[in-house]
């Protein structure tokens, strides 16, 4: 396996992989650190991916941290995380300051309907992709698909606050779970 | 009836976000509009739902949503008061927890927290993307053709290999053209 030579190369591997993902950083990360640079093996990656999973906040940028930490402890983590929001960051405020511009155009609302409907496609998508996942879950899969669709209604339909959402389904798929591992 | 913007309350609403993301911070965007929105108006729903449109499309990680939200609300200021916010509380916990569940991924209460939290971060992903329609739904004129775009898009991610940014551009394109 590889290693990055510095901060410098760790900060500039991630600011790399940022600007190609489009729509989500993923599975441009899984090419970039896996396949093209070689500090990761899949099963590194897969298990990193996992953990990053299981805690708040957005998973790449959980992972981008954690492997900046890997090499080089909170430096890493933290050059790793400017590499991945920095120049990102700048590129989409500066759009956003153009739209505030363009806003009164017609044809940038219209532009902008047309891409919104595409991203909630997506993220629709990405829901739906991930769905076979739950086909390994202990709890089972008609209880762990009953779980994802009452928090679907209870969110989406119903308007409920996550927070309770959160508490209620959370806490009843956890307390299942840890039943069922027993 | 619009509530006047102040920076302490946005970064205090995305602190509290932070630690409920799990799965992303996708998954808050539903409480983002009840505050954002419904509760304090500084933003209107197609403003919302732009701001999320325009990070998608953008390149970089999708958090960068909510400094374009906070951008939309008050300025830079807002973007770095909504961005500290939402990433402070979530990656000082993932420094100090990844070291412990990496040594500990077999044990019973880590697998049980995944497993009962896994299909709530999928039914809320999903929610989100039909909370994200519903704008577009809303007006008459352009529902058939939203409709259409959004099974389309879903069509190609599911079953195809197309880069995702060629579909945003196409619906960015689509929308100009006044097609949908």
């Amino acid at each position: 396996m590889n290693r990055p030579a510095s901060l410098l190369a760790l900060f500039l591997a991630f600011t790399r992989l940022a600007l190609q993902g489009f729509g989500g950083v993923l599975a441009v990360a899984q090419r970039e650190l896996v396949e093209r640079l070689g500090w990761l093996s899949k099963e590194e990656f897969v298990e990193a991916l996992a953990i990053a999973q299981v805690l708040p906040g957005p998973n790449v940028v959980n992972l981008s941290m954690m492997i900046g930490d890997r090499f080089f402890g909170l430096r890493g983590a933290i050059a790793a995380l400017a590499g991945m929001l920095a120049a990102p960051a700048v590129i989409v405020l500066g759009l956003a300051a153009l739209y505030g511009q363009l806003s009164r155009h017609p044809i940038a609302v219209d532009a902008l309907r047309g891409m919104g409907a595409v991203s909630a496609g997506l993220i629709l998508a990405t829901g739906i992709k991930l769905l076979p996942a739950l086909k390994q879950s202990p709890l089972g899969r008609p209880l762990a698909i009953g779980l994802a669709g009452l928090a679907f209604v209870l969110i989406g339909l119903l308007r409920w606050p996550l927070l309770g959402v959160l508490a209620l389904l959370g806490g009843m798929g956890m307390a299942l779970a840890w039943w069922k591992l027993k | 009836m619009t509530a006047p913007v102040d920076l302490a309350s946005l970064f205090l609403h995305f602190l509290t976000l932070s630690l409920l993301s799990i799965g992303g911070a996708i998954t808050t965007v539903p409480e983002m509009h009840r505050f954002l929105v419904d509760r304090m108006a500084w933003l209107s729903d197609s403003e919302f739902t732009a701001s999320i449109a325009l990070a998608q499309a953008a390149p970089g990680p999708n958090i960068l949503f909510v400094a374009v939200l906070g951008y939309n609300v008050a300025g830079l200021a807002g973007a770095a008061a909504s961005m500290a916010g939402i990433l402070l509380p979530s990656t000082v916990l993932t420094l100090t927890a990844t070291r412990w569940a990496r040594a500990n991924r077999e044990h019973r209460a880590v697998r049980a927290f995944a497993a009962g939290m896994t299909p709530l971060t999928l039914g809320l992903i999903i929610a989100t993307g039909w909370l994200l329609a519903q704008p577009f739904l809303k007006v008459e004129a352009h529902r058939m053709g939203t409709l259409l775009l959004i099974a389309t898009t879903l069509v190609l991610t599911l079953k195809t290999r197309l880069n995702l940014v060629w579909m945003v551009l196409a619906g960015g394109l689509l929308g100009a053209l006044g097609l949908v």
